[in-house]
């Protein structure tokens, strides 16, 4: 159990944290069917209770198979989904993966998405998405390309939206001032904590 | 030396039902909805004036919704998008085989036919501006067959295109079953995998005229194989 602790320790950000934690508490309500928007950082710990070192996926966050999330996920990382969610998923900027269990009934919004379960809703992936042999995606598609594999099964439809190349960091704005600057997803999900 | 047995007893057996055929029926992976195995299991490369005729009529034209009813494939994903249209998609065959499986007389059932084509074909009217029917409609029995190609009908735009193909003019008990990738505007490549149960209706050029009547115009053209593809435009 130490040894799991110190590993953990070791994967946490020195810094300040920039996302919530969720973290089993033996008061914690349990995770089942949360009506609540939350943001998701790490959870692989809390599928099952236990600490267990999560290498497979890199440190993204993940949802096990026995978790039931009902409500509106943004997260600034990206996230394995392998339990079940009902609701929202954002993570503009990250990969979303539902995993061979997950069971996704809800908008998604991510960079890139892989399927490998099922998914019914809308998906929006900016960069591309990846529908695996096995998975079901039942929803209407916009991204930019996609990948599907012979096996999966696909509802809906294809929109390709070409996305505009990004301009270069170094190069000035012609009007900086007419460019709003986007809205941190942090504070977004600390706006919505802050309703609670 | 029970190894070896289990071996030689798995070679005589043959191939299995599953995943020895590459890409399962109609994107179905599961057994039951697949069709089932059969002899002479092919892929082919072949040119199709009906396919060259349907997408000639959109030259020139992006932004149109096609439907395809044969399932998610890479290759017709990506040769519509790159036409600039949005591309629908389909698993008819697989949701024909999950309402009636190999129940012929529950295709003449309103109410089977009416859930089938909710689960199916729950479109709009006046919807899409192409359909890619493939083979899906040579399985069906005549009243379900009537009931589709009328549902068929509203969902297509006015001046809308649908290319359907059929593989013989004659009843077959049994017939097998293809996926149908595109290639070029002109070329499919036709994987054969597997038979399902033929239906009771003729295919020949008089009966596709009348069942497809509500449309304006009918055209044939027969192929190698005495593959008819037609091509009917609202």
């Amino acid at each position: 159990m130490s040894v799991w602790n110190k590993q953990r320790r070791e994967e946490e950000p020195a810094g300040p944290l920039n996302t919530n934690i969720v973290r089993p508490t033996p008061s914690a309500p349990p995770v089942e069917a949360k009506k609540e928007a939350i943001t998701l950082s790490s959870m692989s710990s809390m599928q099952t209770g236990r600490m267990e070192p999560d290498t497979s996926r890199g440190g993204s966050a993940t949802i096990g198979k026995a978790v039931k999330i009902n409500g509106q996920i943004y997260s600034r990382e990206d996230l394995y989904v392998d339990g079940d969610v009902e609701g929202t998923i954002e993570l503009m900027d990250h990969k979303l993966t539902i995993g061979p269990n997950g069971k996704v009934h809800a908008g998604v919004k991510a960079r890139e998405v892989v399927a490998l379960g099922v998914v019914q809703g809308n998906v929006e992936a900016s960069e591309r998405i990846e529908i695996r042999k096995d998975a079901k995606l039942v929803g209407d598609i916009k991204t930019a390309r996609i990948i599907i594999e012979d096996g999966a099964y696909f509802k809906g439809s294809i929109d390709i939206v070409k996305t505009e190349p990004k301009a270069a960091p170094s190069q000035p704005r012609p009007q900086p001032a007419a460019a709003a600057p986007p809205v941190p997803i942090a504070a977004a999900a600390s706006a919505t904590d802050a309703k609670r | 030396m029970g190894l070896l047995s289990d071996r030689l007893k798995s070679f005589l057996r043959g191939p299995s039902s599953s995943g020895e055929t590459g890409s399962p029926a109609y994107g179905g992976s599961a057994p039951q909805l697949a069709s089932r195995p059969g002899r002479g299991e092919s892929v082919e490369t072949r040119q199709s004036r009906g396919l060259d005729q349907f997408f000639g009529s959109f030259r020139d034209q992006t932004g149109l919704s096609i439907l395809d009813l044969g399932g998610a494939s890479q290759e017709n994903i990506n040769f519509i998008t790159s036409l600039g249209h949005k591309f629908y998609s389909e698993d008819f065959l697989r949701i024909f085989q999950e309402t009636f499986g190999e129940d012929i007389a529950d295709q003449s059932n309103p109410g089977r036919i009416d859930y089938f084509l909710r689960r199916s074909l729950e479109y709009p009217d006046e919807h899409f501006d192409g359909v890619l029917a493939w083979d899906a409609l040579e399985y069906m029995e005549p009243a379900l067959l009537l009931a589709t190609a009328d549902r068929l009908w509203r969902i297509v735009k006015p001046k809308g295109y649908l290319l359907a193909l059929f593989h013989s003019a004659e009843r077959q008990r049994i017939v097998p079953c293809y996926s149908f990738r595109i290639q070029d505007a002109r070329t499919l490549r036709v994987s054969r995998h597997g038979e399902r149960a033929g239906s009771q209706q003729l295919f020949n050029n008089r009966s596709l005229e009348k069942l497809f009547q509500k449309f304006e115009s009918v055209k044939f053209f027969l192929a190698r194989d005495s593959l008819r593809e037609v091509i009917v435009r609202k």
